[in-house]
């Protein structure tokens, strides 16, 4: 075995040498990331600071940003819409059966959540926040968990003064010691128990997934009840133009709608989630989507008798906040008029 | 192998059926033939017209009789779907069901645009390219990947009624890959660093600090399962494996190694994969997983379909510490232990397929499996870890799982005292 690796190791030397000298003991391979490489990438922050850039926010523009990004699944108070995370509250309840770990009550470094909102959020539209408004909505989030004043700045300053509830409430893996009477040498094969009592049955709970896909076709058929009723409502040319689709144009679409595809469902069996399903979206009143939370705005937008014509939808598709202040979506748009057309061609065909 | 040799050999299946007719014939309780079968004495179908030829499926899927299993869960509202560790066998998990977690969905990167950036406290950052970790020596290593949170359901009592979705956020592949060492080395890792920091290209930037020790070690920088490419949702074109440690860590669509002095503390290594003690207190670096068993026949999707007899009892047993030992299996809850019989003996961090061939009396059964390790570690039962650990651990339950199989042979998940 180790002869053969050192023979390969040989051979790959050996064919990089006339490319480049490699280097002793090395391989020669890749190639020296560059400075703005490194910068583009190396974003990560760490609990003592490094890595975090110059800047700051404040609590009443985090809220704002906050409102804007992050609240149609975190809550304009992040307190959590649905299964989606609560961010703030739960101080004190570590102990309890059902522990609230929020960012407040759990989180030991406040630049994990930096970080993470920086680099990983929002959901489907990651790395599109500023450095500033970063530190804004991390200030809002303090806020949020009774932690700063209202008055309050975040900079990269005064970052580390910054106290977090729980940073001592972690302990490294102590399981050697523990459970260290899990490591035993002879474990008994016989009489180990006096009586063996059944004390608790999964049946009984009944939250296994097959049963849920048991209980699913009432919901689905409602689904489809009302994607059915749909297409009667809209004029026969447009069902005309829907089979008329370019299937290049609505293959193209299906690529563009992953970007929507975090809040929104289409198709059969689609379902309201972070936002509405969009089945016969495409010509309908807005406002639609049974059971779906909407914003004030689209409502009174609906009232107004709104109708989601492919004009309208790429209006808003383009930039949503400009198009529709006060909007629940959070997503900055797509800047390419082709996307646009394409996803719309996409909602057409499918859930129609 | 011609297809001339091939023709007149027995098919697997025929050998099969033959040991398996031949096994019943010795039976004391052997059941008795009232008729000729005809699938026997008349020539089927298949076995005079042709089959289909060999480009009809041009990748090979599984049969349509087994088209009952539920080969992953399909639910677009979960980001975690489970292999059907029932339905399967053996221990090397095909790729094609092996469970699937993501963080922000499974993203599309070809080979083309694949980067792997090193940097940190080396001596030259580098970057490669897919084409070049394809020249650095391989190995070919296998490994069990499980979620931490796979069990995880369980510590607040018996939930969910199925080995698939119990214990079924495990698989276990041969990877063949470049071991981090090298690229590290290729590097050059200052003295004195602690830590490196790794993390994927998709929008979750997932991203995990490992001990220097642990990368210089035994992590591979992956690029083929069983043999062929990564499938996308398991981060192709290249992931990470960390033999031995929770699947979170085994980094998806890998796109950079840094090199650091402490540990990034991550959300994915402070507020999640942490584990709360009853004393609200948390566990936090709970890397390894620790040594755990499971029947997955008979079990609740897989029950027991024939009568009093011969009965197979299967299941798999693996550890992060090390390899498995043994593994006791009990019919009685826990009150007396058998050893069963390892398939073949365990590996290092890799699942250990056992079996009791047990003579079933047709009656009710609390089976069990205990699995024991190459350090000594001994599979804790439930209550046991609760006595350490409380119930809001989420993460890292490795407890024993009870299966109360009825006269019917229908297998229910329950808890016992």
């Amino acid at each position: 075995m180790s002869k053969c690796l050192n023979l390969l190791a040989g051979t790959a030397g050996a064919a990089t040498l006339g490319a480049a000298p490699a280097l002793a003991g090395k391989f020669g391979l890749g190639r020296p990331a560059l400075p703005e490489e490194i910068a583009a990438w190396d974003l990560d922050v760490s609990p003592d600071g490094t890595g975090l850039p110059p800047g700051s926010g404040s609590v009443e523009d985090g809220e704002m940003v906050f409102a804007a990004n992050c609240a149609s699944c975190h809550g304009d108070f992040a307190e959590g819409v649905g299964n989606w995370p609560e961010l703030a509250g739960g101080a004190g309840t570590l102990a309890d059966k059902d522990p609230v770990k929020t960012v407040g009550s759990y989180w030991p470094y406040l630049s994990t959540a930096w970080d993470y909102i920086h680099r990983s959020m929002p959901f489907g539209n990651a790395q599109s926040l500023s450095v500033d408004e970063t530190y804004a909505i991390v200030a809002y989030i303090l806020y949020s968990n009774d932690l700063v004043e209202d008055d309050f700045v975040l900079t990269d300053k005064n970052f580390l003064e910054v106290e977090m509830p729980n940073a001592g409430g972690f302990i490294i893996d102590g399981r050697g010691a523990a459970e260290a009477h899990f490591w035993t040498e002879s474990p008994c094969m016989e009489g180990c128990k006096d009586s063996v009592e059944i004390t608790m049955r999964a049946a009984v709970l009944d939250v296994t997934p097959e049963d849920d896909t048991a209980a699913a076709p009432d919901a689905e058929a409602a689904v489809k009840a009302a994607a059915e009723k749909a297409p009667a409502e809209q004029p026969a040319a447009e069902a005309v133009k829907a089979a008329a689709l370019d299937p290049a144009l609505v293959q193209k679409g299906e690529k563009v709608f992953k970007k929507c595809k975090a809040c929104h469902q289409v198709g059969e069996g689609a379902k309201n989630r972070t936002g509405p399903m969009l089945n016969g979206i495409v010509g309908a009143p807005a406002g639609l989507a049974d059971g779906f939370k909407y914003s004030r705005v689209l409502k009174a937008a609906a009232e107004d008798g709104l109708v989601w014509t492919e004009g309208e939808l790429a209006a808003f598709l383009a930039k949503p906040k400009t198009y529709m202040k006060g909007t629940r979506m959070s997503f900055s748009g797509l800047k390419k008029d082709a996307d646009i057309d394409a996803v719309i061609a996409y909602l057409q065909s499918s859930g129609s | 192998m011609s297809e001339s040799t091939k023709r007149n050999q027995p098919s697997r299946r025929q050998f099969l059926t033959g040991a398996a007719a031949a096994a019943t014939g010795a039976g004391a309780a052997a059941a008795q033939a009232a008729s000729p079968d005809p699938l026997i004495t008349e020539v089927q179908e298949w076995a005079s017209a042709t089959g289909e030829g060999v480009d009809a499926t041009p990748y090979g899927l599984p049969v349509r009789f087994e088209d009952d299993v539920e080969w992953l869960t399909a639910d677009t509202i979960s980001s975690i779907n489970f292999t059907p560790i029932h339905a399967l066998d053996g221990t090397i998990t095909p790729q094609g069901c092996a469970f699937e977690r993501h963080h922000s969905g499974a993203i599309e990167l070809s080979k083309g645009d694949y980067r792997l950036m090193v940097n940190g406290l080396v001596e030259t950052p580098l970057m490669f390219t897919y084409a070049d970790l394809e020249r650095f020596p391989r190995e070919n290593r296998v490994h069990f990947c499980e979620c931490a949170a796979n069990t995880g359901m369980e510590w607040a009592g018996a939930q969910l009624n199925g080995v698939q979705f119990t214990h079924g956020m495990i698989h276990n592949m041969e990877y063949t890959g470049v071991p981090l060492r090298t690229l590290l080395e290729e590097a050059g890792v200052k003295p004195g660093v602690k830590w490196v920091y790794v993390e994927g290209a998709d929008a979750s930037s997932n991203g995990r600090s490992i001990p220097i020790e642990k990368a210089l070690d035994d992590v591979l920088v992956a690029f083929k399962a069983n043999g062929e490419a990564l499938r996308k949702e398991h981060g192709y074109p290249v992931r990470l494996v960390v033999p031995g440690w929770e699947g979170n860590m085994w980094v998806k669509w890998l796109r950079r190694i840094e090199v650091m002095d402490g540990p990034v503390e991550s959300r994915e290594e402070t507020s999640k994969y942490t584990d709360t003690l009853a004393d609200g207190t948390s566990r936090k670096w709970t890397w390894v997983m620790d040594a755990k068993s499971v029947i997955t026949s008979p079990s609740p999707q897989a029950p027991v379909t024939h009568g009093p007899g011969p009965l197979v009892i299967s299941g798999l047993a693996w550890s992060g510490r090390g390899h498995i030992t043994g593994v006791d299996v009990s019919t009685d809850g826990g009150s007396s232990w058998t050893p069963a019989r390892l398939a073949s003996p365990g590996t290092d961090k890799a699942l250990t397929r056992f079996y009791l061939d047990h003579i079933w009396d047709g009656g009710e059964m609390l089976l069990q499996a205990r699995a024991r390790d190459s350090s000594g570690y001994v599979q804790p039962t439930k209550a046991q870890l609760r006595a350490v650990r409380g119930e809001n651990s989420i993460y890292h339950n490795n407890c024993i799982q009870t299966w109360w199989v009825n006269a019917n042979g229908e297998a229910e998940n329950v808890e016992v005292s």
